[in-house]
C-alpha cells in the first residue's frame, strides 16, 4: 500500500467517511466534518502508523488531505 | 464496590488520608493501582498493604505532580507498562493557610501548583490514551471551600474552585470519547491535614455541619468509587459534595 493510500485509509477510518471522499483538496473540517478532537486523533493515528512525532505547530498547518500527504512524505 | 476489577487506576497523593482510602476503595482482585506521594515512603507502604489486602496490585513512587516532565514520565510509563489507564483520581493537595494580607507569593504558588496545576498536568497526560481507548473516568478532589469560600485559605480556595472549572471544561471536551470528568467536594474530613487545626476551630466547624460529625476518608472514597463505577456512566461535569450538608 502506498503512503498516500495508508494516509487515506487512516483519515477515512478516523473521520468515519467513505474513502472516495478523501481526495487531496478535501478539508478535514469543512469537507470531511472533523471537529477539533477528531483532528487530534487523526494526528495521533498518523504518528503511530508512520512512527513520527508531529508537533502541535505542524499539526495546526494540516488543513487538507494533501497537507497530510505532504507532511508524511517529507518526514 | 468492586466493578473496578481489572481496571488500571491512578491516584495522586495516595499515601495518606483521603488518598489512601480512595486507593483502598478502588482496589479489587485484578485491579492495578498506581499512586504517587511526595515524601512519606512509610505511609505509602501502608497504602500498598491496604491495596494488596483488598486483592489489588499496587505500585507507588514519589512524583511531583506540579512538574509536567515528572508527570509525563510517570503516567507515560504506566501506559507503556499496563497498556491503559482507566481511572484517574486527582487527589494530591497541600495547604499553606494564612490571611490574604500575610500570604506570601511562595504560599500561593505552592498551593496552586500542586492542587490545580497538578490536576491539569495529570489530566493532560491521560487524555490521549483515554481518547484512544474510548473510555476514561477522571475524578478530581475539590473541597467544600472551593464552592463556599473560607477565610485564611485564599490560595487553597482559589485552587479548589479552579478544579471545579477545570472539571467542567474538560468534561465537555472529552464527553464524546466516553470519558467522564467529575469532582468530589469533601467537607471537614478527619485526616492529617485537618488534625493540624486547633480544637476550638474544630468545634466551630462541627457546629456548621448538619449531620453533626466529622467525615471520614471512607465517606469520600465511597463517592469516588461510585463515580468510577458503571453506576455513574451517565454522570459527567458534576460536583458531588461529601460534607455532611455543610454547604447546600
Amino acid at each position: 500500500m502506498s503512503v498516500e493510500d495508508k494516509v487515506k485509509k487512516i483519515i477515512a477510518e478516523k473521520l468515519s467517511v467513505d474513502i472516495s471522499e478523501v481526495v487531496p483538496e478535501a478539508s478535514f473540517v469543512d469537507d470531511l466534518g472533523a471537529d477539533s478532537l477528531d483532528l487530534v486523533e487523526l494526528i495521533m493515528s498518523m504518528e503511530e502508523e508512520f512512527d513520527v512525532d508531529i508537533s502541535d505547530e505542524d499539526a495546526e498547518k494540516m488543513v487538507t488531505v494533501k497537507d497530510a500527504f505532504d507532511y508524511i512524505k517529507n518526514h | 464496590m468492586t466493578d473496578t476489577a481489572d481496571r488500571v487506576v491512578v491516584v495522586t497523593g495516595g499515601s495518606r488520608g483521603i488518598g489512601r482510602a480512595i486507593c483502598t476503595a478502588l482496589s479489587a482482585p485484578g485491579t492495578v493501582v498506581y499512586f504517587n506521594y511526595s515524601s512519606n515512603a512509610e505511609a505509602a507502604k501502608a497504602t500498598t498493604e491496604a491495596i494488596q489486602a483488598a486483592g489489588g496490585k499496587a505500585f507507588s513512587q514519589p512524583v511531583d505532580v506540579a512538574t509536567p516532565d515528572a508527570v509525563n514520565a510517570w503516567l507515560g510509563g504506566i501506559v507503556k507498562e499496563a497498556g491503559r489507564i482507566d481511572i484517574l483520581v486527582n487527589n494530591a493537595g497541600i495547604t499553606r493557610d494564612g490571611l490574604l494580607v500575610r500570604m506570601k507569593e511562595s504560599d500561593w504558588d505552592a498551593v496552586v501548583d500542586i492542587n490545580l496545576k497538578g490536576a491539569f498536568n495529570c489530566m493532560k497526560a491521560v487524555a490521549k490514551p483515554m481518547m484512544k481507548q474510548r473510555y476514561g473516568r477522571i475524578i478530581n478532589i475539590t473541597s467544600v471551600v472551593g464552592a463556599a469560600g473560607n477565610p485564611g485559605q485564599a490560595n487553597y480556595v482559589a485552587a479548589k474552585a479552579g478544579i471545579i472549572g477545570l472539571t467542567k471544561a474538560v468534561a465537555k471536551e472529552l464527553a464524546s470519547r466516553n470519558i467522564t470528568v467529575n469532582a468530589v467536594a469533601p467537607g471537614y474530613i478527619n485526616t492529617d491535614m485537618t488534625n493540624d487545626l486547633a480544637d476550638k476551630a474544630k468545634d466551630a466547624m462541627i457546629g456548621q455541619i448538619p449531620l453533626a460529625r466529622i467525615g471520614t476518608p471512607e465517606d469520600v472514597a465511597g463517592t469516588v468509587a461510585f463515580l468510577a463505577s458503571s453506576a455513574a456512566d451517565y454522570i459527567t461535569g458534576q460536583v458531588i459534595h461529601v460534607s455532611g450538608g455543610m454547604y447546600m
